[in-house]
């Protein structure tokens, strides 16, 4: 009786999810003698490592797989860890909610494209993770999102489901928006000045420290009256209860400074600087307080309050003891955030493991998800890019990026494709919609792409 | 810049204090900047490197690896320098007495490279300091319009573009239908005519394509979508007016010529815009095109060819589809989209990085440029080295930011490789040009050795020791 118990479980198991049953099987993957770039403990020669159920299993030389496990030849090929772009807007079908000086209250994860073609783009450069940040236009932004690029799976596979929650601070030219020419006949929006920026966020925290005591009263029974639920409030509460990461977009240092200020003021701590391009004038303040600098590598000049940022600044900070990660803020750059970190090394003289770092290890910890992934090591997720070349040299590319042990690009496969794909393409542009007209096409009169209209070339429009 | 206070932006922008400082703050801040000056003696403030031209002389860097770019790589040799030209180059090869010898034991020579591609000097701060930017001239037809004239010789993109090892660019207007008239500069020199190789190179043409959006994003309006019948007439349109100018330039040449040898005919008026089209219509001097689809790039083929001009594609993404037009027509790209997207979704992810290994087995001639402001010109080396991850040879990589952009550029004879007789544009590195991890430890451009110092190594000088 027991035994037919658990028969019938097991062909229940197996009917509802077959996978489950072989799970351990298909997942599992041997990558055999490759160079293997930890970034936490070393490098290592001629060395495999073993992949079972999303995991890393083992590191090692002369790994056993079982019979069915993927054996892939990683002779003179280099293998690192997934980048994780600590700023990113890759997959957002809206990335600024313009409106009002606070937007506490919106959330990236809300407008998720899982089908954005940047997404293959990025994993075709090596990245498997991304904190998909709000706009800047606001000095307090919506709720980020951190996910995985598992590009080809529905939206809600994406978010890191123990990724702590976060939130976008703006401070600067940005939040002022002296610099965007308004919306005809509308009244400025508060704030216009470095000062007022300040007064918002300290106006929003002193609101959202009288509303927490509210819900203190309640549940301690000081007051007898339930707190309306303020959506605005709720994530600025989160952060002066230390469960919600404030990621703060600036330049200047001193406006940096004087959030990590308000910061010290209201109890809480800033996670992470954002492109803090001349965080290296305050490197001491911002290490003092365990604040991490997610930053451009090199990226200067294009706007002035950019003019002070030096490729040195990676150094500095660094060697000041300041957690730094490189991102990409950019479909376009997220694709070579390999040769940012490459940089590292050439200005200033960052080692060459914790250069690599600032692309794996160290934001993946800003961001609360090293127990999980940001370096290869035992027990963490098999989130792997297997390059032809050392990642650091210019003439390196993926051949192959994983995520939990999947394969999401796969150079080969690509490249196998093309030919067929290239046919579809024919056949589809042979349509009669997809004729020229004065072929005896009929075209529609809009175009049906998704791509913006000044975009139809690469040049960005009539210029 | 006034606003900011702290004592180390005092020295980063001393020419700008005495406006604002008062008297009592005065002595304290001219004892600041001597005290400053001592403790750096080779730092300057912020752009005015310009006035430091380096040292002129005859030098012979030894010991080192030679890479020629035109010839075989020489392994262990030296190179002379002497009145600004490279006097000599070879395994063995006679010092003149009195040359400054420089040791490149483990260091590699390689000629500076070139960007066929840039804003440099036209655009200092992108957003937010209008006053900076001087790349685009208002109206349609700026023929007139001369990039040498814009360029600011003491921007501070200057010092940090050429530590990276990039001596030479050319920099273009753009705007409107005609730019104006593009400039090949030397990355040194205190006057524009001090930069200047070749003043007027070139004259920008945004060669007119079938444009279906109304031009320009809006964030706040939507986009008007047009018929594409109606794009396609206005593009022939343009193309109409395009012509038209160029022959009446060509008139207007004949007419003033007629009247320079027959002083009994009536005095034509001079026009600044046609005049500046005359040599460009008599093939004298290249028309530079930006184009980047297949469609437009051959439309340029075309038109060069109905009007016999000499042309230069500068964009080029799908140029080695239109191999046989460019070829037929000796139209070289300078191709500047390494850092770009694709542009259609559904393009190979790498179509663009791997545009110079096609264009290189279509027999296309080309060059890599970053197509850029100015600000991130110095990562040259990478977009030719991200080429060359996607199928373009190291070899030919090299070349596309030296000898390939220098012949490009008209100036084959003069730049892009070491051979004797060439202008002393050299860099000295620990490493392959192309890495991101190498370092430049001697630059030379005339034949002037130049500090290796701009206002990045200026601000990470005053800062990297602060507690």
């Amino acid at each position: 009786m027991r035994k037919a118990i658990v028969f019938l479980m097991l062909v229940s198991i197996s009917l509802i999810s077959p996978n489950l049953l072989f799970a351990q099987s298909k997942n599992e993957i041997l990558i055999r003698n490759a160079t293997v770039l930890t970034a936490a403990k070393g490098t290592f020669e001629n060395t495999d490592i073993l992949i079972q159920n999303g995991k890393i299993a083992k590191i090692g030389k002369s790994l056993k797989a079982s019979a069915n496990a993927q054996i892939i030849d990683g002779s003179g090929k280099f293998v690192s860890p997934g980048i994780v772009d600590c700023h990113s807007h890759t997959m957002l079908d809206a990335v600024n909610e313009f409106s009002y000086s606070v937007t506490s209250m919106t959330r990236t994860r809300d407008v998720l494209n899982p089908k954005d073609i940047a997404i293959y783009r990025a994993l075709a450069g090596g990245v498997t993770t991304a904190n998909l940040l709000h706009g800047s236009a606001n000095a307090i932004g919506g709720q980020n999102i951190t996910v995985k690029f598992k590009y080809g799976k529905a939206v809600e596979e994406f978010p890191i489901a123990d990724a702590p929650p976060g939130i976008k601070f703006a401070l600067g030219e940005n939040p002022k928006r002296t610099n965007f020419n308004p919306t005809p006949n509308a009244v400025p929006r508060y704030p216009r000045t470095r000062m007022g920026v300040m007064e918002v966020i300290r106006d929003a925290f002193v609101r959202a420290r009288d509303y927490k005591k509210e819900w203190d009263d309640f549940r301690a029974k000081k007051s007898n009256v339930q707190p309306r639920r303020d959506l605005e409030l709720e994530p600025l509460v989160e952060v002066l209860e230390g469960k919600r990461l404030v990621h703060a977009h600036g330049y200047r240092s001193d406006e940096h400074l004087n959030l990590l200020l308000i910061a010290d003021e209201f109890g809480f701590k800033v996670a992470t600087l954002q492109h803090a391009l001349e965080a290296y004038k305050i490197a001491p303040e911002i290490a003092k307080r365990g604040t991490g600098a997610s930053i451009f590598a090199d990226s200067w000049s294009y706007k002035l309050e950019a003019y002070d940022s030096i490729p040195y600044n990676g150094y500095i900070l660094w060697k000041a003891g300041v957690s730094v990660s490189i991102n990409s803020d950019s479909d376009e750059r997220m694709r070579r955030l390999n040769l940012d970190a490459a940089k590292m090394m050439k200005y200033g003289g960052v080692p060459e493991e914790e250069a690599l770092k600032m692309i794996t290890l160290n934001p993946a910890k800003q961001l609360g998800i090293d127990r999980r992934t940001g370096s290869i090591e035992v027990g963490k997720d098999a989130d792997i890019v297997i390059w032809n070349a050392h990642p650091f040299s210019v003439y390196a590319h993926p051949e192959l990026t994983m995520i939990e042990g999947e394969i999401y690009f796969d150079r080969s496969k690509d490249l196998t494709r093309r030919a067929e794909l290239q046919k579809e393409r024919e056949t589809l542009e042979k349509l009669d919609v997809n004729r020229p007209p004065g072929s005896g096409g009929t075209p529609p009169k809009v175009p049906t792409e998704q791509r913006r209209a000044d975009l139809d070339d690469a040049d960005g429009g009539n210029r | 810049m006034q606003l900011r206070m702290t004592n180390d932006e005092l020295r980063m922008t001393n020419r700008l204090r005495p406006m604002i400082i008062s008297s009592i703050h005065r002595t304290a801040f001219l004892l600041l900047t001597a005290y400053c000056l001592l403790l750096t003696a080779n730092a300057q403030s912020d752009g005015s490197q310009q006035n430091q031209t380096g040292k002129a002389g005859t030098f012979a860097i030894t010991n080192a690896r030679i890479v020629t770019v035109s010839g075989a790589v020489i392994e262990n040799g030296t190179v002379v320098i002497s009145n600004g030209k490279i006097a000599a180059v070879g395994a063995n090869v006679s010092i003149p007495s009195g040359a400054e010898r420089i040791d490149a034991k483990g260091l590699s020579v390689y000629p500076g490279m070139i960007d066929a591609g840039t804003n440099l000097g036209l655009a200092e701060i992108g957003g937010g300091a209008p006053a900076t930017i001087d790349v685009a001239e208002t109206g349609e037809m700026n023929s007139n319009a001369k990039a040498i004239i814009g360029i600011n010789p003491h921007s501070s993109h200057v010092n940090v573009t050429r530590v990276n090892g990039i001596t030479t660019v050319l920099s273009f207007p753009q705007g409107g239908i005609i730019s104006g008239q593009a400039a090949v500069i030397n990355l040194n020199g205190s006057t524009q005519a001090e930069m200047a190789i070749v003043p007027l190179f070139g004259l920008v043409v945004n060669f007119p394509r079938i444009a279906l959006g109304g031009g320009g994003f809006n964030p706040f309006g939507a986009q008007t979508p047009v018929d594409f019948t109606e794009a396609l007439k206005r593009r022939d349109q343009r193309l109409e007016d395009l012509k038209k100018l160029f022959r009446d330039a060509e008139n207007y040449a004949k007419v003033k010529e007629a009247g320079e040898k027959d002083k009994n005919l009536p005095s034509s008026p001079v026009d600044l815009k046609l005049e500046a089209l005359v040599p460009y219509i008599r093939g004298e001097k290249p028309v530079i095109f930006t184009a980047e689809r297949e469609r437009d790039i051959r439309g340029v083929a075309k038109f060069a060819a109905d009007l016999k001009i000499k042309a230069i594609i500068l964009g080029g993404q799908e140029a080695w589809k239109a191999a046989d037009d460019l070829k037929k027509n000796d139209i070289a790209v300078i191709y500047t989209n390494i850092y770009n997207l694709p542009v259609r979704d559904d393009d190979a992810y790498d179509f663009l990085f791997e545009a110079p290994a096609k264009m290189v087995q279509a027999g296309v001639k080309f060059c890599i440029s970053t197509g850029d402001g100015g600000a991130e010109v110095r990562d040259l080396p990478y977009h030719a080295g991200l080429a060359s991850a996607y199928g373009l040879s190291k070899d030919e990589a090299l070349k596309s930011v030296t000898l390939y952009p220098a012949q490009i550029l008209g100036l084959g004879s003069q730049l892009g490789s070491i051979e004797t007789g060439k202008i002393a544009n050299l860099v000295v590195t620990d490493g392959d040009l192309l890495e991101a991890r190498t370092n430049v430890k001697y630059l030379f451009i005339n034949g002037r050795l130049l500090p290796l110092t701009s206002r990045h190594t200026e601000l990470f000088d005053s800062f990297k020791n602060r507690k």
